[in-house]
């Protein structure tokens, strides 16, 4: 009876040494004593399972220090290497010691980068912590704490569809903001952007902040303007426009390049009514009547108009010959060809030079008559089918009725 | 002109017994009684059928049966070929309206018992006829290479993979090896304009002798108001006055096609690209619809059966049932044993009717 008792104990303390939350290969006192507490100092324990770091293999000693195999208090003691959490100026270092040792990083994610610290210093906020602004953002406050996640996670903080919140979440706070006088609409701007619903759409190499601004880095290293970050995107804009008038003009002015008529952050799907001397162009927020500028302007809006308007009318011409049942395929073929001139047009705008412009419309010009005609060929022929049918149909009639009247004649006649 | 035909019609006489063809021809008779209208539904489907070879032998003056050439060159006789835009129309249009007639031909004659003796393989060798013509609208179907017409085909030859033992087989024999490619495009155009046309050609001259050596049918509901003296029993001759009425139908077939052709293009598509996957909401022509809907509202398993192999299975046999009917059904008279086939037709059709509706709901 006695040897049962003993190994029914003996079963009951294992079982219930297994039970216990947050059981490893290995003891971990950190997780089994702050499991059984409330609040912040309880929190880190039920985090930390979906935390990165915990997927792979780390625990709380690893970063806190201490002996997680002594369950006594003595496993937060400093003489037993216990750093505990670090204050807010020390995050970046806390962090860092890991994640810039190259070495140490290959062991686990070869393709991370380890700069993140050396870029940190250079940015705005770590300039700021440097110098003891604690509210500035640090690693944790982007990346979260004991719930890290991989970037690469839909669900996290820095997961490009969340960055924008992220950012958001001082920036947009006019309390926060206030004593270093920035605005903090960036974000509800950034929302309405085009950039912003692409991204939402799927698109995870649409730009979102860290995009222009950086992430770690304030800016990308070599720019000298967040400006300039629009073309390592859109590269023949961006190349165009620096040769163009404005380019060296716009630099002497000190205006903001592509962000001058585009925004930065408000960056709308942008219209052909933009360019021109129209209420809604651009172009008149500098330029009046007279001036070289207007009449270039003018000039370019007349032939993107054109060839929208005729590339428009082959459009329809083309539709309501299908609608007819007509073959158009090589019709539609020649107007693509339009709508690529139109494209490429468009991008010329960006030299401001009329000449540069109509280069491209008038072949474009051209395409869109050619499918016209071949629409307006195609409904004559549609017409003349039809002609034909009803033609052909007034044989058939005659052709019954002709029947008809011979069989009452044959049946009319008494039969021998 | 008459002087001309006489001589004609001697000459053939001397020397192949044509009189003796052209009297039994003159004797050709049609009863007339309440349901003659469908008796000009068989000779509908041989205009059709008629039509359909006329234009087929014209679009094959254009047509090129291989992936890369195969939609351009319809797109070609579409465009280019003068009335070439007629001629693929009257074709596709002449089809679907061939399957159609056939099946109410199919239906008619089934309600009205033409099946029973002697008339068993006349009945036999128009249902092998009848899906011979399913067999020209699949393998017709692929030939323009567009998308509808490639995924069609990979859907309907899958079905066939699915019979436990010979699928595998099948499957490589239908496509030309394992998935559907030029070579499954060069031997569905074998079958559409060699194979399948020397099958029904000999089965439809088989069809036609027999109908002509045992004449029309009566229906037997008909056959018993005569026996009983409340109907008198009426004959028209075939030539001329029934031809005369049957040539008004063709006439308005062709007026039908001419205008659908003209108003309704059959729409070219787009080419085949065998990497896209399948538009949304891919689906069979209307005469597959049924078989489709069944098939996708059969469970994965029934019973011990893989869904898909339970319902080929299940319309085999019930294929099989349709075409024996002569050989179970033996009335002669009109009875409540006929009654109950009558039911078992009426379900049939209306089970065709209801699956192939449903697809679009």
């Amino acid at each position: 009876m006695g040897r049962i008792k003993k190994v029914l104990g003996s079963s009951v303390v294992l079982f219930l040494a297994l039970a216990s939350p947050g059981w490893t290969e290995t003891k971990d006192s950190c997780v089994s004593c702050h499991s059984t507490l409330d609040g912040a100092l309880g929190r880190p324990a039920k985090d930390f399972g979906s935390d990165v770091h915990h997927q792979a293999g780390l625990i709380c000693s690893d970063c806190h220090g201490g002996n997680p195999e002594d369950d006594s208090m003595d496993a937060m003691s400093p003489a037993k290497g216990f750093r505990g959490a670090p204050a807010k100026a020390k995050v970046p270092e806390f962090c860092g010691k890991c994640h810039s040792d190259g070495s140490y990083m290959r062991r686990y994610n070869p393709k991370l980068r380890t700069d993140q610290l050396s870029q940190y210093a250079t940015s705005v906020h770590g300039q700021r912590l440097k110098k003891g602004d604690t509210k500035v953002a640090a690693c944790v406050d982007c990346h979260g704490v004991h719930n890290i996640l991989a970037v690469s996670d839909s669900r996290a903080p820095v997961y490009p569809t969340n960055v924008a919140d992220t950012c958001a979440r001082c920036h947009s706070d006019s309390h926060s903001m206030a004593e270093y006088k920035i605005p903090t609409d960036q974000a509800a701007h950034y929302q309405k952007s085009v950039h912003a619903t692409i991204l939402t759409d799927g698109d995870t190499s649409a730009p979102t902040c860290t995009t222009c601004h950086g992430n770690h880095g304030a800016t990308p290293p070599g720019l000298t303007s967040v400006a300039n970050v629009c073309g390592t995107c859109h590269v023949f804009f961006a190349q165009l426009f620096q040769k163009s008038p404005h380019g060296a003009a716009f630099e002497e002015m000190g205006l903001p390049g592509c962000v001058q008529c585009h925004s930065n952050h408000e960056i709308l799907k942008p219209s052909d009514e933009w360019v021109g001397v129209g209420s809604k162009s651009v172009c008149i927020t500098c330029h009046v009547e007279g001036d070289a500028g207007y009449a270039a302007a003018q000039k370019i809006s007349e032939d993107l108009a054109k060839l929208n308007q005729s590339q428009q009318q082959a459009e329809n011409i083309l539709a309501t010959a299908e609608r007819t049942g007509m073959e158009v395929s090589s019709a539609r073929l020649e107007l693509s060809q339009s709508n690529e001139a139109i494209v490429k047009a468009r991008v010329a705008v960006h030299t401001l030079d009329p000449a540069e412009v109509g280069k491209l419309t008038d072949p474009g010009l051209k395409s869109s008559a050619k499918a016209y005609e071949a629409g307006t060929a195609a409904l004559h022929e549609s017409n003349l089918r039809r002609k034909g049918l009803g033609l052909s149909l007034i044989f058939i009639v005659m052709a019954i009725a002709g029947l008809a009247l011979k069989i009452r004649e044959m049946e009319s006649k008494p039969r021998p | 002109m008459p002087g001309l035909l006489a001589g004609l019609t001697q000459w053939l006489d001397d020397r192949f017994g044509a009189a003796a063809l052209q009297e039994f021809l003159r004797h050709k008779t049609i009863p007339l009684h309440r349901h003659t209208i469908w008796y000009y539904f068989g000779g509908m489907t041989l205009f059709l059928f008629v039509i359909q070879v006329l234009t087929g032998i014209l679009l094959l003056l254009y047509y090129r049966p291989t992936p890369n050439d195969a939609f351009e060159s319809v797109q070609y006789v579409m465009t280019q070929v003068r009335f070439g835009w007629l001629i693929r129309s009257v074709h596709s249009w002449s089809a679907n309206l061939m399957i159609f007639t056939a099946s109410v031909h199919m239906f008619s004659v089934y309600f009205l018992k033409a099946y029973r003796k002697p008339r068993e393989l006349t009945w036999v060798t128009g249902m092998f006829l009848f899906f011979i013509v399913l067999g020209f609208g699949f393998t017709g179907y692929l030939l323009p290479w567009n998308t509808l017409a490639y995924f069609a085909t990979k859907v309907g030859t899958q079905m066939g993979g699915s019979i436990p033992g010979v699928g595998k087989w099948l499957l490589m024999f239908l496509r030309g090896g394992d998935e559907v490619t030029g070579a499954t495009l060069t031997r569905f155009f074998g079958f559409h304009v060699a194979v399948l046309p020397g099958l029904a050609t000999i089965m439809l001259a088989a069809h036609l002798l027999l109908v002509q050596r045992l004449g029309m049918s009566v229906p037997p509901s008909i056959e018993a108001r005569i026996a009983e003296g409340r109907e008198k029993s009426t004959i028209m001759p075939f030539f001329p006055n029934f031809l005369l009425r049957d040539m008004i139908g063709w006439y308005a077939a062709l007026g039908a096609l001419g205008a659908l052709a003209a108003i309704f293009p059959w729409e070219l598509g787009t080419k085949a690209d065998p990497f896209a996957p399948a538009p949304a909401g891919i689906r069979p022509e209307w005469y597959f619809l049924f078989m489709f809907q069944t098939l996708k509202l059969l469970p994965s398993k029934v019973l011990f059966l893989d869904g898909e192999f339970a319902g080929i299975l299940g319309f085999s046999l019930a294929g099989m049932v349709w075409v024996a009917v002569p050989f179970i059904d033996r009335q002669v008279g009109f009875s409540r044993v006929t009654r109950i086939f009558t039911g078992l037709g009426v379900f049939a059709l209306g089970y065709i009717v209801l699956m192939s509706a449903l697809v679009f709901k």
